[in-house]
């Protein structure tokens, strides 16, 4: 059977498109607490963190980067969900969003908690791409451990 | 005038039994030698005939299997110094793959003829392999990397070569065909500056053996690397071709069995060329299927292979000039330009593109081509490759630019293109 490139419609959907033309949160921070930049190294995707942190809240989140459309949307995808939760929850959500890229179904919960990254979820079908989806989760936690490290 | 083609690319392809697989619902298009090419029947029935009926260890044994693996790896040793007409078997080194070659020669002959202030010439174009290792030395050594710039039209700036290279060189090391640009460089006037100045030469040839015709004494070059499984050989072996002269004084590297002439409990003497550098248990089986692999290209002529490629090329960029947003990298004419087109788009990211050309069976290459510096002197984080070999036809061609096609109205309609 041939396929055309409607397959593809599952990896690009509309929430990230819109994500990769109109990335949110792209505005330096004046005085960021912690600050990253994560490379793939098999692609050259590149994203370039910044965090503010409140007391143990994010209270302001920056990502700038250059790459292809999964990791770029991903990354301002992550800074809507990451605004405004304690480091711990923040931790947290890796941890779901990791699950949805390299488990079965997300239960209606997670997919509630992980919100508009959702839209994510149809990287899962092309290995390839995971990689570029958890690119600037796996800049969160360097960016975290760097001033808030994990709580035992 | 477009050069005139012998290859009789149907009856090849009938030898390529991965041409006739189906990706994503479709035959697949495989444009992606440059990363590494497709084994004929010829190469995989030697791998197998090795297993299934002489295999035995080499140079050591007096029992018929033994005698047979280690007559049919010195064939194919000698097969390879044929091919590129080495002046002896001894000058043909086995490694791993050209990034272990390379690395040989940094760890072994620039270890002991590098010092600091001395300088090491490269070029801005060569692959990770050929920059790293030098990098390294640079820094034990205290020594400098000078970088031979692009030109403008991406050919190697020989203007620039020859003021660079100086009588503080030790060692020019230099690509012989960009896997990025597709650029064929001058090594043989690389090679007579660098000697003129007392230097080596080293050639990656990771991209001309399995293209061109190659003479390394034509050529004049002291050291030259190579992998197998570019040339329809196996993966996990290469070639290290080094001037006679200069690896009868080089230091091994590698220590242990075979390697050895005679071993006391405190000291060692080294064995003759090439089994110096060729310490342990070879990949007998993959230097035998290389072999084939030579027999295979030889059968069909490298001035046919070059004008196959040629051929292709050729048709290949007059039809990217179709295409809209895509800019090529390197040389737009076909004089000394290899079967490599890379290219990058005005909005797309290779990724992008090359998820959607896999959804229609198209296999390109896509990210920094282990050429990171080289992409970033470009302006860009990333390019798609597509790169051609014998078995590819203008068909192929033609199915590539649709494709390119269709994901560009994808993506446009996506919005994002
Ligand atoms: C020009 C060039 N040099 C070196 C290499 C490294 O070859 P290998 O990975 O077989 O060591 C390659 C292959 O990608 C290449 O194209």
């Amino acid at each position: 059977m041939q396929q055309g490139l409607g397959e593809l419609d599952e990896l690009y959907q509309e929430v990230l498109l819109d994500h990769y033309r109109n990335p949110r949160n792209t505005d330096r921070l004046d005085d960021p607490t912690s600050e990253v930049d994560a490379i793939n190294p098999f692609c050259g995707d590149e994203i370039h963190m910044q965090l503010g942190l409140d007391g143990d809240k994010v209270a302001s989140i920056s990502v700038t980067g250059q790459g292809c459309s999964i990791s770029q949307a991903a990354g301002s995808l992550l800074t809507e969900i990451v605004d405004g939760k304690t480091t711990t929850e923040a931790r947290a959500l890796r941890e779901l969003f990791r699950e949805m890229m390299t488990g079965e179904e997300v239960s209606d919960e997670v997919a509630d908690r992980l919100e508009d990254s959702l839209a994510l979820q149809g990287v899962r079908r092309f290995p390839v791409r995971i990689k570029c989806a958890l690119l600037s989760w796996s800049a969160l936690i360097d960016a975290l451990d760097k001033v808030a490290p994990a709580k035992p | 005038m477009s050069p005139v083609t012998h290859l009789d690319v149907e009856s090849i392809r009938a030898d390529f039994p991965i041409l006739t697989r189906q990706v994503n619902g479709r035959l697949l298009t495989y444009l992606d030698n440059a990363a590494t090419s497709q084994k004929p029947t010829q190469v995989i029935q030697s791998l197998v005939d090795y297993y299934e009926r002489y295999n035995s260890n080499v140079h050591r044994g007096v029992h018929t299997l033994s005698i047979e693996a280690t007559e049919a790896y010195e064939d194919a040793r000698g097969k390879v110094q044929r091919f590129i007409n080495a002046p002896s078997p001894e000058s043909i080194i086995w490694t791993r793959n050209t990034s272990e070659s390379l690395n040989l020669v940094a760890y072994t002959w620039a270890e002991a003829n590098v010092a600091a202030g001395d300088e090491i010439v490269t070029t801005a174009m060569e692959h990770h392999s050929d920059i790293v290792p030098w990098q390294q030395l640079a820094m034990r050594k205290g020594a400098t990397l000078k970088i031979i710039p692009e030109t403008e039209n991406g050919r190697l700036d020989m203007e620039q070569a020859a003021l660079l290279i100086t009588d503080r060189t030790k060692i020019v090391a230099t690509t012989h065909m960009s896997n990025v640009l597709g650029t064929v460089v001058d090594v043989k006037a690389l090679a007579d500056a660098a000697h003129a100045v007392g230097a080596v030469i080293l050639v990656d040839a990771a991209q001309s053996v399995p293209h061109m015709p190659v003479d390394v004494q034509a050529l004049n070059c002291d050291f030259m690397a190579f992998s197998a499984h570019k040339m329809l050989g196996p993966t996990g072996i290469g070639v290290l071709y080094g001037r006679p002269e200069i690896l009868e004084v080089m230091p091994p590297w590698m220590f242990g069995g075979d390697m050895i002439l005679e071993v006391s409990y405190e000291d060692a003497s080294w064995n003759d060329l090439p089994y110096r550098f060729e310490a342990g248990t070879p990949n007998i089986a993959d230097a035998i299927a290389t072999g084939a692999a030579v027999d295979y290209l030889e059968a069909l002529g490298m001035d046919n292979v070059w004008a196959h490629e040629q051929k292709i090329t050729g048709y290949a960029l007059g039809r990217f000039a179709e295409l809209e947003g895509i800019n090529l990298l390197g040389p737009q004419e076909i004089e000394d330009k290899g079967a490599v087109l890379s290219f990058s788009h005005d909005s797309l990211h290779s990724h992008d593109l090359g998820t959607a050309l896999d959804q229609l069976g198209i296999a390109i290459r896509t990210g920094h081509h282990c050429a990171m510096p080289l992409i970033r002197s470009h302006g860009i984080v990333s390019a798609a490759r597509a790169s051609f070999y014998i078995y590819n036809t203008e068909a192929e061609v033609d199915v590539l630019i649709d494709g390119l096609k269709e994901a560009q109205r994808y993506f446009s309609k996506a919005g994002i293109a």
